[in-house]
């Protein structure tokens, strides 16, 4: 036992062997993680350098105030604004629909609801969340249009409500989700100097777990918005793809993807000027997104509650 | 204060009874939308299968698109679908997983490994069609991969990177502390320790994760427009099994293609309105398909989650 | 320590138990110490096995270990007691480098083994080639999630022994020499987790035995587990000295004292004083370790 015996000097040799095996696995781990970097580099790079050549082409003094954008007419123009206007009205109605909505589930399933309740509701609401957004979008054409034309009399086959209500009640999930989490992480303790109080469920929850889980609360809301910004299919199907500066929900109108989509519907070639039109609506979903985020960000850090 | 008087006792059983009031109406409101929520889903899933069931059968699964809607089908749509997700499905599992065992293993905490998991959560962020639009610049042109179901595989790997990533590295989490101290005690390398003990255990909650990924990935449309996936295809990709040597062939990879989300689309946006049964058909096989994914994943998770007591 | 040290003596219960403090030592005598210091009669220490030779230890910016300088005689017992936070568990996982498995540790000065003089901390020295040689049994029972015989046998299987009957005769071997094979052998192939708490940690010294370690670590192997299986396990420990130098770190003095041939008690990082096991808990030498003992303070 005090002497290495021919059968462990044999184990030692191949520990040599074992450290190199390891070594190269290491690496080969490694540059899988760095998948997730490339591919950020990628998009940066990819958007920034069409985005340089487009803006060779067009001042951006032009792209920032011009009111119509026709960039494959012959008379074109290329205002980005109605792009944005698009978005931001589509986004502002989801909202309206999925902060409200997505809050009380989150509220409902955190302070009412019983155990059993919540397990069968959790993962149906997240097939909510799975459904294809094609399909949502053959919803909002086809199903929610004509209901809502029923009630808005006039209002065009392609409009922006109808995307919006829609995009709304896919993030409701997203929203109900992560609030649900946030609420259900405020302390016990909280709660119970509420109802020792005399407090109903309600009124505790509204007055003591709402803010407690703000932080929370409002990363669920970012999520939700950073998702309706950048929707596609179902704005390219229902809002119609015309780009028209509006903030009016019954008409029709393009977002910045819509855009994105109609283009590459098309024929492309390589290096023209539409070709990297798209690219430069690209650049300004990001940066919107990572507006959203920053804020957010900066929202959530002012109003945290610390335990 | 040594006793409440009866009006003081009166007020607060009535402002009592008022808030209780509200709060019930609270949970009936709670209860009202949820089940509107999911109302929706299920009226959706009725509408899509009440519409399309003139089209269900076997000639819609195996005819191609054609100009006029009953003949129209979903063959090159479906074939197109389950190719693209087959080289999802290889490039995103290993790559994903090899990330995260790297990230829960073997990175040292520091400024660089923070880089990497900033890197993955942001990328779980990204609008759907900028991983197109990447695509396209990237794959479709610099690298010359053209549009062709590998651009469309890898573009969609990339998308769900993040979901395997993530939903791997709770697995691995979930694997004690002292299981791995009793390997390294007995003098294992840390790869050993990962593939004898940490994996083995993990397989269910990655299974979990890939599910998740290829049923997001199944409905996307957005990416794979911008690479220029076609909707009029009346041809299969060329068969990866051939009938003579070497068998196996990888000219299909390189092939134009298309997608059942694509089809839809394509559908949808025909002015003719007999094509929308068409859509609707197409729609809610797809649905279908997703839900059973999600539904496979969600009782896997289940059932793993319960296998092993440590 | 010199290299051969004879203790005679013959223990006072009522001293002992005046000593820890009871009011009543003639009521109080514990007489599982005083029998266990019987028996331990006279303690004669072996040939080194292991020497600490001033060797320092930090986490970042902690310095944990101070100077420590001790000689673990081979196939023998050394207990290493002391309060919470001294550096016992610290030392103990010197000998096998699981401090490495951490970020900002640092080792200076040296353990080395004899009798091929490696130091088992420098900087030159395999991490997993000691571990390869040192074994550990860890405070909580941590067997893997597969069966009986898969557990022990992968410590062999690191070594690249795939013959199946090599394999089944070391592990009979081990089993056997961690007394269970007699509950194991019919059990073979079943799930390690289903056995009981006593019977997991036994199997877990068994995976530990299977390849023949030189020293065997214990840290604070009994203390997840009721008295029934902690006899047992005393009893194995005081077995194994034939084939195995121990070193067990332990919380429980009347432990040390049952097991041990010779005790180091350690404080705040240091080691303040170590002998025969009998003569630490009748007559030490340092104040300090009189204060422990007699339960001043824990």
């Amino acid at each position: 036992m005090n002497r290495p015996t021919p059968q462990s000097r044999g184990a030692f040799a191949s520990l040599r062997y074992r450290r190199a095996r390891d070594g190269v696995i290491e690496l080969a781990l490694l540059a899988c993680g760095l998948v997730a970097v490339f591919a950020t580099v990628a998009i940066v790079f990819i958007l920034v350098k069409e985005s340089l050549a487009f803006f060779d082409h067009v001042s951006l003094r032009e792209f920032l105030t011009d009111t119509t954008w026709t960039p494959l007419f012959d008379d074109a123009h290329y205002g980005i604004a109605p792009l944005v206007a698009g978005t931001l009205t589509v986004t502002g109605v989801a909202l309206l629909v999925a902060i409200p909505l997505g809050t009380l589930i989150a509220i409902y399933l955190s302070e009412f609801a019983g155990n059993r309740l919540r397990e069968i509701v959790k993962p149906v609401l997240e097939l909510l969340g799975a459904v294809p957004t094609v399909v949502y979008g053959y919803f909002a054409l086809l199903i929610v249009t004509p209901i809502l034309q029923k009630i808005i009399p006039g209002l065009p086959g392609f409009n922006m409500l109808s995307a919006g209500l829609v995009i709304g009640l896919m993030i409701v999930p997203y929203v109900a989700s992560v609030g649900e989490d946030a609420m259900r992480a405020v302390p016990r303790y909280m709660r119970e100097g509420s109802y020792a109080m005399g407090a109903t469920r309600l009124q505790t929850a509204l007055r003591v777990v709402v803010p407690g889980a703000f932080s929370g609360l409002a990363a669920a809301y970012i999520l939700g918005i950073s998702r309706a910004v950048g929707e596609t299919m179902v704005v390219a199907i229902a809002a119609g793809m015309q780009p028209s500066l509006t903030f009016d929900p019954t008409q029709p109108a393009a977002t910045i993807t819509a855009y994105i989509v109609q283009v590459s519907l098309g024929d492309l070639p390589h290096g023209s000027i539409g070709y990297q039109s798209i690219f430069a609506a690209g650049l300004v979903l990001m940066l919107m997104t990572l507006l959203f985020n920053v804020v957010g960000f900066f929202l959530t850090r002012r109003f945290r509650e610390a335990y | 204060m040594t006793a409440m008087t009866s009006g003081e006792l009166e007020r607060i059983r009535r402002g009592l009874a008022l808030r209780k009031q509200v709060d019930k109406v609270f949970v009936v409101l709670g209860l009202l939308v949820l089940l509107a929520c999911l109302g929706v889903l299920l009226l959706l899933f009725l509408d899509l299968v009440h519409n399309g069931a003139q089209r269900f059968g076997w000639k819609f699964l195996s005819s191609f698109p054609s100009r006029r809607a009953e003949n129209a089908g979903i063959l090159s749509a479906a074939v197109g679908t389950s190719l693209i997700m087959l080289v999802t499905s290889l490039v995103a599992l290993p790559v994903g997983v090899a990330a995260a065992i790297y990230l829960e293993e073997y990175a040292p905490k520091n400024w660089f490994t923070a880089i990497i998991e900033v890197n993955v959560t942001n990328l779980a962020g990204v609008p759907s069609i900028v991983y197109g639009l990447l695509a396209l610049g990237l794959f479709v042109y610099q690298f010359g991969l053209g549009q062709s179901i590998a651009t469309a595989g890898l573009t969609l790997a990339l998308l769900i990177l993040p979901i395997v990533i993530v939903a791997t590295r709770e697995s691995l989490r979930a694997v004690p502390k002292t299981i791995r101290e009793a390997a390294y005690g007995l003098g294992a390398t840390r790869w050993e320790v990962t593939k004898d003990h940490v994996l083995p255990y993990s397989t269910g909650g990655i299974l979990t994760g890939l599910i998740l990924g290829l049923s997001r990935a199944i409905g996307e449309t957005a990416p794979l427009i911008t690479i220029g996936a076609l909707a009029f295809i009346a041809f299969l990709p060329p068969a990866p099994v051939t009938g003579q040597f070497p068998f196996l062939s990888f000219d299909w990879l390189g092939s134009e293609f298309t997608a059942m989300p694509i089809q839809i689309f394509n559908w949808i946006s025909r002015p003719d309105q007999a094509f929308q049964s068409n859509a609707a058909a197409a729609g809610a096989i797809l649905l279908g398909m997703t839900l059973l994914m999600n539904g496979v994943a969600i009782f896997i998770r289940y059932r793993f989650r319960r296998k092993i007591n440590w | 320590m010199s290299e051969s040290t004879i203790v005679n003596f013959a223990p006072d219960p009522r001293k002992v138990a005046a000593m820890q403090g009871h009011q009543n030592p003639e009521r109080a005598a514990a007489p599982s110490v005083s029998i266990a210091l019987e028996q331990r009669g006279t303690a004669h220490a072996n040939p080194a096995k292991a020497t600490a030779e001033n060797l320092n230890f930090w986490y970042g910016k902690n310095h944990a270990l101070k100077n420590i300088n001790l000689t673990i005689p081979e196939h023998q017992v050394t207990a290493l007691i002391g309060p919470s936070g001294c550096g016992k568990s610290t030392f103990l996982r010197c000998f096998n480098r699981m401090h490495d498995l951490q970020p900002e540790t640092r080792y200076q000065g040296a353990i080395t083994l004899r009798p091929d003089d490696v130091n088992l901390v420098g900087p030159e020295t395999d991490p997993i080639e000691v571990r390869m040689r040192i074994g550990m049994v860890f405070q909580k029972p941590n067997p893997f999630p597969k069966s009986v015989f898969e557990n022990v046998a992968y410590g062999l299987r690191l070594r690249g022994i795939r013959n199946r009957s090599e394999l089944g005769d070391r592990v009979e071997k081990a089993l056997r020499g961690a007394a269970i094979w007699e509950e194991a052998k019919d059990r073979l192939d079943d799930s390690a987790l289903a056995l009981s708490g006593g019977q997991m940690q036994r199997l877990c010294i068994a995976r530990a035995l299977a390849t023949e370690p030189e020293i065997l670590l214990f840290d604070e192997p009994t203390s997840a587990l009721d008295p029934i299986a902690t006899a047992k396990i005393e009893e194995l420990i005081t077995e194994l000295r034939k084939d195995v130098t121990v070193l067990i770190v332990t919380h429980n003095m009347q432990q040390a004292a049952r097991v041990s041939d010779f005790t180091a008690f350690m404080y705040l990082g240091e080691l303040v004083e170590v002998d025969a096991t009998s003569k630490i808990f009748t007559n030490p030498a340092k104040r300090a370790t009189e204060d422990y003992i007699t339960g001043r303070y824990g």
